[in-house]
């Protein structure tokens, strides 16, 4: 390898807990070092592998994650094996990054540390890509990773009678979890065409074992009398005005409008990587067709345009929990070598191979599900686009017409769109989009949202314990 | 006799029910969680709402469940905001939904 140098005489810092982080701190102690491991959630295990509060313990790791539950044991497992030789730090949120520091908010106590790093590993993850259909603010509609959450995290349904609707592998896998759990799904509304799906067979072929398992999702909802509807292009989720909550959904199935009565719907496109964290920091992004997404630059190792910088898992790219293993270890591999630690480069070649690999499975996951292209051209004026300030789609229009905008941050700047408390993360996908289709261009031209501090709310009054942090300019 | 209007929640209980209650108050009333409970998931086994939106005054009940919509946050009656998703429930918290007539 390289001369040694003198740059672990600080932390390497690793945020995010998930598949990716864990991997990437268990390298790291691996090879004698002891990294600051900060996550926001209280346990380990990222949204995926999400454990319950320890006082939920009843469930086997087979019911909490089924086929997933070998996976999601050995990441627990590794993680708890390490967990004394680490820097824990959960409960806590990176809410700004510069000059090798990190600001961070511990949630339970609301105080705020400066947290210096010498290498920064960024395994933030993901949250679910949004398009928003009419109704979509109502009580009782959550997104598909969230209806997940409520049932791993809080074995809780999100209703008695739930629609799944939109695209992507987590479609058929939510609802399968919420039927074995005794829920009754009403349907699935799938967005994509089930010619899709069996066009893209080839190349999910090529991880024979993940295409099983969604082949199976499919056929065990299908044997178990749940409708599966192919190909619909979703109108709306219908609402109780009196309760003010979900009563059903409509959709057209190609040739009419259907409806159905259910009391809660979950929703999604696939996912969306977090990246506000690579953004403040200055790494490059550029825009990934397969993602239909900017995101930041990164090599085969994980080294992005920043030096001492790596990004691991979904939050650079969405590839998956098995991807977010081997990119998080590939990761603490590329950080050690290049300062200047001797590492097994048979083992980092062999993690590259595989990722590289996973790559064609996921072009075919892009193909069998594809985003509705189409949705800005439906998306009625009175959709609300950002849940945050309630702003529609038909005032984006009237932005673009009115003033010209062509560019994210100009449309943000003048209608507020992705400057509410979620900072664009909901609406940010479906706004670029309404930008993309109303001013002619093709989305990668409209540009991204930036990141800004903090990202996300942090309280004005926070227990500050050195004076060179300064308050949250919220 | 006036008889209270049922309320059908918006989250139902499917797994791990006998945990230990917890109790705190909603909107001014009584009421219990299971100890392992978010404030969302407190609120919403027996309420429909969290909160109103600053900006249309509809009920909102949170969306994500992962901290990232920030739709889900809960006054208390000593007017601090909760997130609820990421916030556990704690015996003697006192929250407000905005709920009309509450």
């Amino acid at each position: 390898m390289t001369t040694p140098s003198s740059s672990f005489a600080l932390q390497p810092v690793i945020v995010g807990a998930g598949p990716a982080g864990v991997r990437a701190a268990q390298a790291l102690v691996a090879h004698g070092l002891r990294p600051v491991v900060i996550d926001e959630a209280s346990r380990a295990g990222g949204q995926i592998y999400r454990r319950p509060p320890s006082s939920l313990v009843e469930r086997s790791a087979n019911v909490l994650y089924g086929f997933e539950a070998r996976r999601a044991d050995a990441v627990h497992s590794a993680f708890d094996a390490v967990r004394e030789r680490i820097d824990y730090r959960p409960d806590s949120l990176v809410w700004n990054a510069q000059g090798s520091r990190l600001d961070v908010l511990h949630g339970p106590t609301r105080s705020t540390s400066s947290v210096p790093y010498s290498q920064l590993i960024v395994a933030t993850g993901a949250t679910d890509r949004v398009l928003p259909v009419p109704g979509w603010t109502l009580p009782g509609v959550y997104t598909l990773g969230g209806a997940q959450v409520a049932l791993k995290f809080q074995g809780c349904a999100i209703g008695q009678r739930v629609v799944f609707m939109g695209t992507g592998p987590l479609l058929y896998l939510v609802a399968y979890q919420y039927a074995k759990a005794g829920a009754k799904v009403a349907a699935v509304l799938d967005t994509s065409r089930f010619a899709d799906q069996l066009a893209a067979t080839p190349a999910m072929l090529r991880q024979p074992a993940v295409f099983a398992k969604g082949v199976y999702y499919v056929a065990w909802l299908r044997a178990h009398g749940v409708a599966l509807h192919g190909g619909v292009r979703p109108l709306r989720v219908l609402g109780d005005a009196a309760e003010g909550r979900v009563a059903g959904v409509a959709w057209h199935d190609g040739r009419e409008e259907r409806t159905l009565a259910c009391d809660a719907v979950g929703f999604g496109y696939a996912l969306r990587s977090e990246t506000q964290l690579a953004d403040l920091l200055g790494c490059r992004f550029e825009f990934a067709p397969l993602h239909r997404a900017h995101l930041p630059v990164r090599d085969a190792a994980g080294r992005c345009s920043v030096r001492g910088m790596y990004l691991a898992g979904d939050g650079a790219g969405i590839m998956g929990a098995d991807a977010a293993e081997w990119a998080g270890e590939r990761a603490a591999l590329a950080l050690l070598a290049d300062g200047g630690v001797a590492v097994d480069t048979a083992r980092a070649a062999m993690l590259e191979r595989k990722l590289h690999k996973l790559g064609a499975f996921r072009e075919g996951l892009e193909r069998a599900f594809p985003v509705p292209h189409d949705w800005a051209a439906h998306a009625p004026d009175e959709l609300v686009v950002c849940r945050c300030e309630n702003i529609t789609a038909g005032t984006l229009r009237q932005t673009v017409a009115e003033n010209g905008a062509d560019e994210m941050n100009r449309l943000k700047a003048l209608s507020r769109v992705g400057m509410g408390r979620c900072q664009g993360r909901m609406c940010g996908v479906a706004a670029a989009e309404i930008l993309a289709h109303a001013t002619g261009q093709p989305v990668q031209q409209v540009g991204r949202l930036r990141g800004q501090a903090p990202i996300k709310p942090i309280p004005i009054h926070l227990d500050t314990p050195a004076p060179s942090t300064e308050g949250a300019g919220a | 006799m006036n008889l209270p209007t049922v309320i059908q929640p918006l989250l139902h209980r499917v797994a791990e029910t006998g945990r230990a209650a917890v109790p705190f108050t909603l909107d001014g009333e009584p009421a219990s969680a299971l100890a392992g409970d978010t404030v969302l998931t407190a609120v919403l086994t027996q309420a429909t709402q969290l909160r109103r939106n600053e900006f249309s005054d509809e009920p909102r009940a949170g969306f994500c469940m992962m901290g990232a919509c920030q739709d889900c946050w809960i006054a208390t009656e000593q007017g601090e905001r909760l997130r609820a998703c990421s916030t556990f429930i704690a015996p003697g918290m006192a929250l407000v939904t905005g709920r009309s007539g509450a």
